[in-house]
Order: C-alpha cells, then structure tokens, then sequence
C-alpha cells in the first residue's frame, strides 16, 4: 500500500535546488562551517543546519539564522568534499523561511525584498532608494549615522538621487511576472 | 595591433556607486585598442538579492540579458562586476546543465518575444579577457610609468574565484598577481586574496561585515601592501568606504587604499590620475601616486644559507 504524502521541508529544499541531491551524501565532516568566513555569528553551522534538516527539525532549520548569514562565498561549496551546491541550498532556504511566513519581516528578508522591489520597478538597482527605504523602516536608530556615510558617498560623488531605468520595461515586467507565474505552480506542484 | 571588440556589460554599481570603475575601464580600453560596445537596454543582475526571494525569476531577470547578448552578436560578453559576472555565468551554464529549467526560463523569456539558447554567449570577467586576449607581453611593452617601489597586494575576492574556478585556483589564483607584477609594480604575498568582503553584510549586520573587512585589511597591511587591488565595485565599496567604521570598531589605523584594477593599469600605461577618476576614493590614492619611483628598487636575495642555521649532518664517510 503506497501512501501519499506531502514532501518534507528536506525533499523540497534538494527538489528545488539544482544538483541540491547531493546533500543525500554530505558527511557531516563540517568543512563548510570551517570554511565559512561569517560561521561566528551563525546560530547553527552550515554543517549544523543540513543535519537539522535531513532529521526534520524544519522548525529550528526555519528559525535559524543561518541561512541569512551566508555571504555567498562559494568557501563551502568548492570545499566540499561530496560537492554538495551549499551556498545555492542556502538561497533554497532563505526562500522557503520567507514563504513560510517565518522571515519575511525579517531585516535580511527585507532588505533582499527592497532591492528586489526596485529592480522590479526599474529593471536597475537604487542604491538611495535602497538605503533610505531600508534603514528608515528597520535601523531608524542608526539612520543618522548611516546619513553620515550617505553624505560623504554624495560629497565623493558616488550616490545618485535619481533612479535610472530601463528603456523596455514593460518587456521585463512581463518576463519576471511569467517567470513568477512558473514559480508558483512549481511551489504548488 | 588589431583592435578588438567586445559586448560590455557594465552592471549597475558602475553607473554610480564606483563609477571610477567605469571611467577608467573606458579609458584603459581606448589606450589597449578595445572596444566596449555596451549591450544595449541591460538590466540588472539581480545581485546576490534576487535568487533569496524567488528563484526562476532571478533566472529569468538574468537570462533577459543573456538573450540581448545573443540578439546583438557582438563578441563575448564583458562584465566587470564579481557578482554580475556569476550571475551572468552561472545562469547560462546552470540552463546548459539543466535542461527543465532552461525550458521553464525560456517560457518567462517568451512572454518578453526573447529566447536564449544556452551557451551561445560566452561571458567573461574584464580581467580575464585583458589578460588572455591582450596577453602580458603585450601590456608590458605599453607600459609607460612603471610602478616600481609600489606594494601591491591582488585581491580577488569570492565570485570569479569561486564556485567555477575560471581563474585557476579557487583558494589562491596568480592571475592578478602576474599582471601587477607586468606593470612594475612588487606583488607581496597576500593570504586572503580570495576571502570575502562581507558583501551585503554591511548593511544587515555591521558587525559581522566590519570583522570581515578587518581581517583583509589587517592582512593587507601586515603583508606589507600599499594598496589592494580589486576587480570587484562591491568589494571595493566595503574596503574602501567602510574602512573607517572597521577601524573605528576595532580601534585600528589602517590605511589600505582599495584601487580598481583598470585604475592601476592606467597608471602604468601612463594616463593622468584624473583620467582614471582618482578623487573618488574614501581612503585617498594620493600617497601611492608619491611613492612610485623612477627605478626598480634595488632586489635584496636572501643569502643562501642563513648564518645561524643548523649545520649540515654530517654524512658517514665511505669506506
């Protein structure tokens, strides 16, 4: 008798990885987290992390900060010795913290989302928009400080107060919402 | 010598934030015969940001310029950004190696009348291509002002090192290292050359951010480096830009100007700092300009065998 059942936070985060199978092999060696410059300040390492997930403590692997600590270095992945695609099983979870409703009012979450948002808009990035929606909304504390930074990125003539954008805008807007369209089917499926 | 041409993708980060980037690629490229054509109506790469919030999107916003590439049929693609240089990569290769999500980034692309058939473009990193295409020899015997009695530590940083190895090694290429050393200039051996500049980090978690950026100018420094030189706006921006609130957090004075590596070719093929947008920087270049000199420095060998040295064992004599 076959059962079905809903895939487990494990089968969807190598699903959607690509070559994310490998992490069927990892050997819990903890090169990665060895290897990983901002390893201190994560609550559990990478190797922590895959260890939680193949048990099933989606909850803790949710939770964790991990994930939003990665730089995106690429240390872990050429080190690996099962050459296991760390750093983009990373981004897999960073995704599914956010459409679980666990981080997506999380700094992190919304600062990814913001310059998201503009490229979305524009089709370039906005470093001013960025900034000043960011730090307003989540480091209102710091924001004088981080002005300060502005300023001086203005006085060296670094820092645009007008967006640029693109010519074919609608062009883009019309691939990025089918592409979306695609992603959600595949989060369904 | 024949000129070349390529497409040019110059990535957001050099309209603005380092501009200086921009200014001296253009005037590098015009000194050595190259012609950048930028690919026209680009967009963004979506940096490290995009492939956290949705993946196929972040395909698809990068397979957009892939396809524009292809359409415009104007030589391999140039980017001079670490991070639009992966995505750009990655995102052909990834479609090339899989062909369910090359389908499912084409059906985004077809919504835009665009298609991409994976591996048409080649995409490559500006100092790859100036390297191998222009070749050392050749940068050699352009260069006007050597920059001899400079210091120089290269500094590669994640992307072009890491997680495809297009530059040799990922834990210590030379490529870098080679071409300063073409221009005069004395390469110091710089352990951290591809460890990360903290990217983004600055802007979520200082503190993780300043350590990182610490630790490279800490190295640079002590490894007796003037200056770094990066082929990378982001890991120019945290060097450069923070590295006061680094100094300041660690209570440190280091004073490690982050040049941009068409910044330091230009010096050596004789443009004016101005032309290369000198001026731009936080952590000024002013010093390093002084420090060049007319002649190579005088080469101090090691002696062979340090006077205090253990004395050789002595052999049993034969019979």
């Amino acid at each position: 008798m076959t059962a079905i059942r809903t895939p487990t936070l494990y089968q969807q985060v190598v699903d959607s990885t690509p070559d994310g199978h490998r992490l069927d092999i990892c050997l819990q060696c903890g090169t990665c987290g060895g290897s990983c410059p901002s390893g201190g300040d994560m609550q559990h390492t990478p190797r922590e992390i895959f260890a939680l997930l193949r048990a099933g403590y989606d909850d803790e692997v949710l939770r964790s900060n991990t994930p939003w600590y990665c730089v995106s270095c690429y240390a872990c992945t050429v080190r690996c010795p099962q050459a296991i695609p760390i750093t983009d099983l990373m981004y897999t979870i960073k995704q599914q913290a956010i459409a679980r409703g666990y981080y997506d009012q999380h700094a992190a979450a919304k600062f990814s989302e913001t310059f998201v948002g503009f490229v979305e808009q524009r089709g370039r990035s906005f470093e001013f928009g960025l900034a000043t929606r960011f730090h307003l909304f989540h480091h209102p504390l710091q924001s004088i400080r981080l002005g300060m930074v502005g300023l001086n990125m203005l006085r060296h003539n670094r820092l645009a107060l007008r967006p640029k954008s693109i010519r074919q805008m609608e062009q883009l807007a019309a691939i990025l919402n089918k592409a979306k369209e695609l992603a959600a089917k595949e989060m369904q499926a | 010598m024949t000129s070349r041409s390529y497409l040019y993708y110059p990535g957001c980060a050099l309209q603005h934030r380092s501009h200086a980037y921009e200014v001296a690629n253009q005037a590098v490229a015009a000194e050595l015969d190259i012609e950048l054509v930028e690919l026209d109506d680009w967009n963004c790469c979506g940096a490290t940001e995009y492939f956290t919030i949705n993946r196929l999107p972040a395909y698809a916003l990068v397979a957009r310029n892939l396809a524009l590439a292809a359409g415009q049929d104007g030589g391999d693609l140039l980017a001079p950004c670490s991070a639009c240089f992966l995505n750009l990569y990655k995102t052909d290769r990834h479609m090339k190696q899989y062909p369910a999500l090359a389908a499912k980034v084409n059906k985004a692309l077809d919504a835009g009348n665009l298609h991409y058939e994976p591996g048409t473009v080649r995409v490559r990193h500006l100092l790859e291509a100036i390297i191998t295409d222009i070749g050392l020899d050749e940068l050699r015997a352009r260069v006007r002002r050597p920059l001899y009695g400079l210091n120089l530590a290269a500094y590669y940083g994640c992307l072009i090192a890491r997680p495809y190895p297009v530059f040799g090694s990922p834990e210590q290429p030379t490529m870098m290292d080679r071409l300063l050393e073409a221009l005069g200039a004395n390469v110091v051996p710089f352990s951290l050359k591809t460890y990360c500049c903290g990217g983004h980090m600055t802007q979520i978690s200082e503190e993780s951010a300043f350590e990182m950026i610490h630790r490279l100018i800490k190295n640079a420094a002590e490894s007796g480096a003037d200056a770094l030189v990066t082929i990378c706006p982001m890991c120019q921006l945290n060097l450069d830009i923070y590295q006061d609130a680094a100094n300041k957090h660690y209570e440190t004075n280091y004073f490690v100007p982050a040049m941009f590596f068409t910044q330091t070719i230009g010096l050596a093929l004789g443009l004016a700092p101005d032309q290369l947008a000198f001026g731009q920087e936080f952590v000024s270049f002013a010093a390093l300009i002084e420090k060049i000199q007319d002649a190579p420095p005088p080469r101090t060998r090691p002696e062979r065998r340090p006077k205090q040295a253990l004395p050789m064992p002595a052999m049993p004599e034969e019979v």
